[in-house]
């Protein structure tokens, strides 16, 4: 009896840490009247000539005039719970604000369509991150729903993973602001990226360069600084542990001593044993590829503990407000961080003044602002212009439409996809946390 | 049956050999399997003998951390001693505790990100307070009602109550807001403590180490030998201490005092203690409500230690506790001192010589073998002496 009770408990032990209900609350933004005059858009011509009784309402009683715009639905499905809920928040802002200042009161094609964006939320309160379970739920009732067009998502890239092949099936869009996983859309890993794919067509694009790019800038940045001993950590997840062998690997090729690595459990409670491990090696330079909500504060902070004083570099996984919450602002002073974001200085005059009037209207000051807010923008930018040029509940139009877009002025410069759909703009920018501000920083590279 | 079997005479040819075979067994897959786990004797080996204090070293670690767990793992035990149920909130009410003393902390510290020790020492005051109250009154309105059904229902309403604590622990995050009053100017500005969202993890202000400036670990052992290679700073020496003194004070009580023997009588019998005078309820919820306090003294000694807290730290912690209490025998207070010992000593030893990667999993592995061949845990013995 008592045997039982134990072992019964530790299951239910077992259950209580690792699963969580899911609390998605989507949320649409309240339903403007629909006597919205006639939206000014771009042109109405399909590029793929869709077919239009496909797409048309069979009902007889179809007639949007008299009945106002139907509804087209743009989800997007991000953590808004745990250390990224700051970036999703930012991020949703500025997709209602793009989708609102290319539309009239969220009406496109000249009366025919209203956009509805749901938010929805890939993550539990348990967890405090991202979830695999939740992630498919939205990805399935994106595709139930027979209204939606399009899907703005994921943060993490292995949530993406998870949330592709479903809307694969239907051939609907799928646009992220901030995956850097390179087999999501390049051979990577065994069967990447084609097992993402069953359809055969490619329905994933996203706005930001892939971490072959920023593992490789990583590598030769640590050189640049005049590391010559390396400590590569990840956090074993699907986004941390691929640029983290995309780092280990270049920096092996450039010449960099790489001492140890592994992968850290981002539930433990601390990390001192691994941080005096990593003190006898010696490294001048600790690079981890992972993300904030992985215990990354901590893991720093073990490091400072043991007396390391080593350099510590991560990917964009780091690079944000939180981190600065979850180490502390004094632990935090120094760190380096890279993002495949535009930097300031390179942004067009449009994308400046985003980021002016994105920080006045949701009050932020300069330390808060997370850089995939404007990358947010640019994918309901690019989502609101395929809309506008399919003009019909064609999710395969709208998704060639996406695919295939060309030169298109966002804020974060002119956008357009290759084969695989990545953008073709590779700028990388290198971050430093000073005062408990991520700023901008020259990065010198070393090959 | 249980009792058939621990008489050797009476086995059969087939049940010794099992009972040989099977260890062989799996020791033999441990390490054909333990090298993709990071279990390479050899390197190993060679590891130490190049740098042997490197094992000292991680001992201390080891020992650190399992103070804090041995704190709480004791809360889980001392219940389970007395009325054999598991209490799935008490994860929750230490990671509300952290939160207390977080909060604490940050009012005296008024932004600075140093305090000095006697504020680290003050914390443990509301903190246990407010998690002995909180567990107390978890006993009252949950458990107590439930004690009389059956034994799955309690666990039920646990893991509900656990579920609840945390999702309250998300939200006090976003209180976040700290009264500051600002000498130079005039009224009081608020100051903001707990970062900008609420899940994410929360960072202590450091406690001023006794001899050298913040954020610089003091090694002790410099101070007499300036070539000393070895480190022991001042926070593994408070933590191990106050564990020390917990682990004390709680056998002194159970032992010598009134409310101590009482609770002994009712966890041998709940109903001849109350024939005997003693008000079983009120002895529960005492029992509850130490648990509770031993769960706020971890947390402080947590956050002094780790320097950070989440709503997510309880359900991680607890799960090294609960299992240090069941690897040792739960309701066994010296098993949980030692299942702790052996968690946190497998955990740094892992970290140094394995792979961090694996570290989790070989905890496990060894709570899952204990359970196989000792059931009732390391020092557990079924029926015998509880709390």
């Amino acid at each position: 009896m008592n045997k039982n009770l134990i072992a019964l408990s530790a299951v239910a032990m077992l259950a209580a840490a690792c699963a969580a209900p899911p609390t998605a609350a989507p949320t649409a933004p309240p339903a403007a009247a629909p006597t919205a005059a006639p939206a000014a858009t771009k042109a109405p011509e399909p590029t793929k000539a869709p077919e239009p009784t496909k797409a048309a309402a069979p009902a007889p009683t179809a007639a949007p005039a008299a009945t106002g715009p139907e509804t087209i639905r743009v989800f997007s499905s991000l953590p808004l719970q745990g250390s990224s809920k700051s970036s999703s928040d930012q991020i949703n802002n500025a997709i209602t604000l793009a989708i609102a200042s290319n539309s009239k009161d969220g009406v496109i094609c000249d009366g025919k369509f209203k956009v509805d964006f749901v938010k929805l939320d890939d993550s539990t309160a348990a967890a405090g991150k991202w979830d695999a379970a939740t992630e498919q739920a939205n990805a399935t009732k994106a595709v139930a729903d027979k209204d939606a067009m399009a899907y703005i998502g994921t943060l993490n890239s292995g949530a993406a993973k998870v949330s592709i092949p479903i809307l694969n099936s239907v051939k609907m869009a799928m646009i992220s602001p901030a995956n850097t996983n390179v087999g999501l859309t390049k051979p990577f890993d065994a069967g990447e990226p084609d097992k993402y794919y069953p359809n055969g067509v490619r329905n994933y694009m996203r706005v930001v360069p892939s971490d072959d790019l920023q593992g490789a800038f990583n590598a030769q940045w640590s050189k640049g600084l005049g590391a010559k001993k390396v400590y590569v950590l990840d956090d074993t997840e699907l986004y941390g542990k691929g640029v983290a062998d995309v780092y280990e690997k270049v920096a092996k090729e450039i010449g960099l001593e790489v001492t140890g690595r592994t992968g850290i459990d981002g539930k433990a409670k601390d990390y001192k044993a691994l941080a005096t491990k990593i003190k006898g090696l010696n490294p001048d330079l600790i690079y981890y590829g992972g993300i904030t909500d992985n215990n990354a504060g901590q893991l720093l902070k073990d490091i400072r503990g043991a007396g390391i004083k080593a350099t510590f570099m991560g990917p964009d996984g780091i690079a944000g407000p939180a981190f600065r919450d979850a180490a502390g602002k004094d632990i935090a002073e120094g760190v380096l961080a890279t993002a495949g974001v535009v930097p300031k200085k390179l942004l067009p005059p449009e994308g400046q003044k985003f980021e002016d009037d994105f920080a006045k209207k949701y009050n932020l000051t300069p330390a808060d602002f997370e850089i995939y807010a404007k990358y947010g923008y640019a994918a309901a930018q690019v989502t609101m212009a395929a809309l506008g040029k399919v003009c019909a509940k064609d999710r395969d139009a709208v998704r060639a439409a996406m695919i295939g877009t060309k030169d298109l002025p966002t804020v974060v410069g002119k956008l357009s996809f290759d084969k695989n759909g990545d953008t073709t703009d590779t700028t990388m920018t290198a971050f430093i946390f000073k005062n408990g501000e991520l700023v901008e920083t020259e990065a010198k590279l070393a090959k | 049956m249980e009792k058939a079997l621990s008489k050797p005479s009476d086995l059969s040819f087939f049940q010794r050999f099992r009972r040989i075979f099977t260890p062989i067994a799996i020791v033999y897959l441990v390490l054909l399997f333990g090298q993709q786990a990071g279990l390479e004797p050899g390197r190993i080996i060679r590891e130490i003998i190049d740098n042997p204090v490197i094992i000292i070293q991680q001992v201390i670690t080891g020992l650190a951390n399992a103070a804090i767990i041995t704190i709480i793992a004791m809360g889980y035990t001392m219940v389970y001693g007395i009325v054999e149920n598991i209490n799935f909130a008490h994860s929750s009410v230490f990671m509300h505790g952290t939160f207390v003393a977080l909060l604490t902390m940050s009012i005296f510290a008024q932004g600075a990100t140093v305090v000095p020790l006697w504020v680290a020492l003050f914390a443990f005051i509301p903190a246990m307070l407010y998690c002995g109250l909180l567990n107390g009154l978890v006993e009252r309105y949950v458990y107590r009602s439930l004690r009389k059904s059956a034994r799955i229902v309690a666990l039920i309403a646990g893991l509900g109550t656990d579920f609840m604590l945390q999702n309250i622990g998300l939200k006090i995050g976003d209180l976040g807001l700290i009264p500051n009053i600002d000498r130079t100017a005039t009224g009081v500005k608020f100051l903001r403590i707990l970062g900008l969202q609420s899940a994410s993890p929360k960072s202590f202000p450091a406690v001023q180490e006794f001899f050298a400036g913040p954020g610089v670990p003091i090694n002790l052992l410099e101070l007499i030998d300036k070539n000393a290679t070895l480190r022991i700073t001042a926070a593994d020496v408070m933590v191990i201490a106050t564990a020390l003194i917990a682990v004390f004070t709680l056998n002194w009580f159970v032992r010598n005092t009134r409310s101590g023997k009482a609770m002994r009588a009712v966890a041998q019998n709940p109903a001849a203690a109350a024939m005997m005078g003693i008000d079983v309820d009120r002895i529960i919820n005492l029992t509850y409500i130490i648990g509770g306090a031993l769960a706020g003294a971890a947390a402080v000694m947590f956050g002094v230690y780790n320097g950070t807290t989440s709503s997510q730290i309880g359900s991680t912690t607890g799960l090294n506790s609960f299992t240090a209490a069941v690897l040792g025998g739960v309701g066994n207070l010296q098993g949980a001192a030692l299942g702790a010992i052996f968690i946190g000593l497998l955990s740094s030893i892992s970290d140094q010589f394995i792979s961090s990667r694996w570290t989790t999993a070989w905890v496990f592995l060894t709570l899952v073998l204990v359970m196989i061949f000792k059931p009732t845990g390391l020092l557990g013995s079924e029926g015998g002496e509880k709390a």
